[in-house]
């Protein structure tokens, strides 16, 4: 039934459109068909890790791969403190950036701050990097009066830099699409301009801005070039929030600093690829909770309004 | 910036590659009138030699324009596992082959020949500010293990030691735990202090420690600036307190100093041992001295 139903649609269709449809279709399977080889690769190289060094080894405190010492906890919490200080720098400022774009700005302003942060997110990230040793370490030094300005912080600050412009531009496009109606209605009802921001249109845009704030974290965790430039990449464990102001090692950073060196299929390689299945679980896990978030939270206004 | 400061001899490679495959296309035209086939020679391998490197290359194209050498950077490791998937022809290393890496090698077919082509001092190096001047070299190793946290332990100012190394694939990291904070012994192992910030170039060091007056870090003389300031070393309290330039370390006083390698897999015939031969001669060790290195003799 399907056949004959299938075929003889097709009879009466152009067939330029549907080989368009096919490409259409193939490009959308492909990023699955991407992510899934992707995994697989990891995989394969990732696995025979966990035959050559023990449990305990990995998830050791040392990480000095060319004395034998593979222990991963250093770069995965150096990795998680530079990138949740990057979010708690970078979603409060990029949002009221976006929500100072989309609400409160004349329309002039507007014109003007809206490519302004867009051409931000297009400096390459070495660039920044360079900046950040040359400019920025030097003043969290002298100002924190820490021993070096070479410090998780120093990176975090940048990371944030990074993902601003990427929450303020996709944060700023969802608060545009919430109808004029909505905030009209609010402000009918006696709500302070405040008031219809942060009940109203925030909430409505909602699915959008935890978009965006996704997406700067994405942009923050695998970020790699600025982290390696200005962090000082000590793999030392973090211990209190000091930490913060002492130099760590992230896990991009090892990766990047060590690929090149190591022998192919040598044990090094091998973890090395067990840290690159860790970044690759990490933001997956982000990606499926924002979206179960997004989905638990339509799920509820659809019930709310039957 | 370690990728940045390849790209950029990345560029001046590439220019010169231009420039040959420029001069290359006007055909030779010797006896027979039978254009001359050209040949390739790939050279990859530590950072601290790859201006020298680039500087023989550069100087060989001279003597012989009929060949081409490329040359990159990445590390010590970076080229000797390139020699060990056989995808040079030069591996350049501030190092020996480790053992481990041998094996790897002949596993795949390959039995690496070494050549001591030029020494290389290490200069400890710390801000021009820093009232600190020398140190034995129980001293450093202390510094770089972490039992010694702060100068006034080594007669300077009340200020944390914030020591400095580069990425464990460079050839001077290696040498630097095995000489220094290891001393020399076999036995030893010391690894270096957790805090040590492991930068990824350099030039890195250079910067930070010109800006920096709690710094310490170690780099080849080649690549010493007058934006540092380097430390007199001596072997023990007794000894007379040396500091690093061509002329001790060639005389061996000054204490750290090691030699620079090139590898070929397999014993170099063709071109690859036209280029080595060259580079044991008066004109290519000349060219070592010039780069702040240490010539053979």
């Amino acid at each position: 039934m399907a056949m004959t139903a299938s075929t003889r649609k097709s009879t009466h269709r152009n067939p330029i459109e549907i080989l368009l449809e096919t490409l259409v279709r193939l490009a959308g399977y492909s990023a699955v068909v991407f992510v899934a080889l992707i995994f697989v690769f990891l995989m394969r190289e990732a696995l025979p890790t966990f035959n050559e060094v023990t449990p305990w080894g990995l998830f050791n405190r040392r990480w000095y791969p060319i004395e034998n010492y593979y222990g991963i906890l250093p770069l995965l919490t150096g990795s998680l403190v530079i990138t949740l200080s990057a979010a708690l720098i970078a979603i409060p400022f990029g949002l009221m950036t976006a929500v100072y774009i989309a609400e409160i700005a004349p329309r002039w302003l507007r014109e003007l701050l809206k490519p302004l942060v867009e051409v931000l997110g297009g400096i390459p990230s070495v660039v920044l990097g360079f900046l950040g040793i040359l400019v920025l370490a030097p003043l969290v030094r002298e100002i924190l009066r820490v021993p070096t300005g070479l410090t998780a912080f120093t990176g975090a600050v940048l990371l944030a830099g990074m993902a601003i412009p990427t929450i303020v531009s996709i944060a700023e496009d969802a608060l545009d699409t919430v109808p004029k109606s909505y905030r009209d209605a609010a402000l009918a009802l006696g709500a302070t301009r405040w008031q219809t921001i942060w009940r109203v249109t925030l909430p409505a845009a909602r699915s959008g801005v935890l978009t965006a704030t996704m997406l700067g974290i994405g942009r923050a965790i695998g970020e790699t070039m600025t982290v390696m430039m200005v962090t000082g990449n000590a793999p030392q464990m973090p211990a209190g929030l000091s930490a913060l102001f002492m130099p760590l090692r992230t896990m991009t950073a090892t990766i990047a600093a060590e690929m090149g060196e190591v022998a192919n299929g040598s044990v090094h390689y091998h973890v090395l690829f067990s840290i690159g299945l860790a970044l690759f679980l990490i933001s997956l896990t982000v990606n499926l909770t924002a979206s179960a978030v997004l989905f638990r939270a339509r799920r509820r206004t659809e019930r709310l309004l039957s | 910036m370690h990728i940045l400061r390849r790209s950029v001899h990345f560029t001046a490679l590439t220019i010169m590659v231009i420039t040959l495959c420029a001069c290359s296309a006007i055909p030779h035209q010797p006896s027979g009138g039978i254009p001359v086939e050209k040949d390739t020679l790939t050279n990859k391998g530590s950072d601290t030699i790859v201006n020298l490197a680039l500087a023989w290359a550069e100087a060989y194209y001279v003597v012989r324009p009929d060949v081409i050498i490329s040359v990159t950077g990445g590390g010590s490791g970076t080229g000797i596992a390139a020699m060990i998937n056989n995808t040079v022809d030069i591996a350049n290393a501030s190092r020996r082959m480790k053992d481990k890496e041998i094996a790897n090698a002949e596993e795949n077919g390959i039995t690496p020949v070494e050549f001591v082509i030029a020494s290389d001092g290490i200069a400890i190096i710390v801000n021009p500010k820093n009232p600190v001047d020398k140190l034995t070299l129980q001293q450093v190793s202390d510094i770089f293990s972490g039992n010694i946290n702060n100068w006034t332990e080594v007669g300077g100012e009340d200020r944390p030691i914030v020591r400095l190394s580069r990425e464990v694939n460079s050839g001077t990291h290696v040498y630097f735990l095995e000489a220094v904070v290891r001393m020399g012994d076999k036995k030893d192992d010391t690894l270096f202090s957790t805090s040590t910030l492991l930068l990824p170039s350099s030039e890195g060091i250079t910067t930070e420690i010109a800006q920096n007056r709690n710094a310490i870090g170690y780099d080849g003389l080649g690549y010493v600036t007058d934006a540092v300031k380097t430390i007199a070393l001596a072997p023990d309290e007794t000894s007379p307190y040396v500091s690093p330039t061509v002329e001790t370390v060639m005389d061996s006083s000054y204490p750290v100093s090691r030699e620079l390698y090139m590898y070929t897999p397999g014993e170099p015939h063709g071109a690859t041992k036209d280029y080595l031969d060259w580079i044991f001669g008066p004109d290519a060790q000349a060219i070592v001295k010039n780069l702040g290195f240490v010539p053979l003799e």
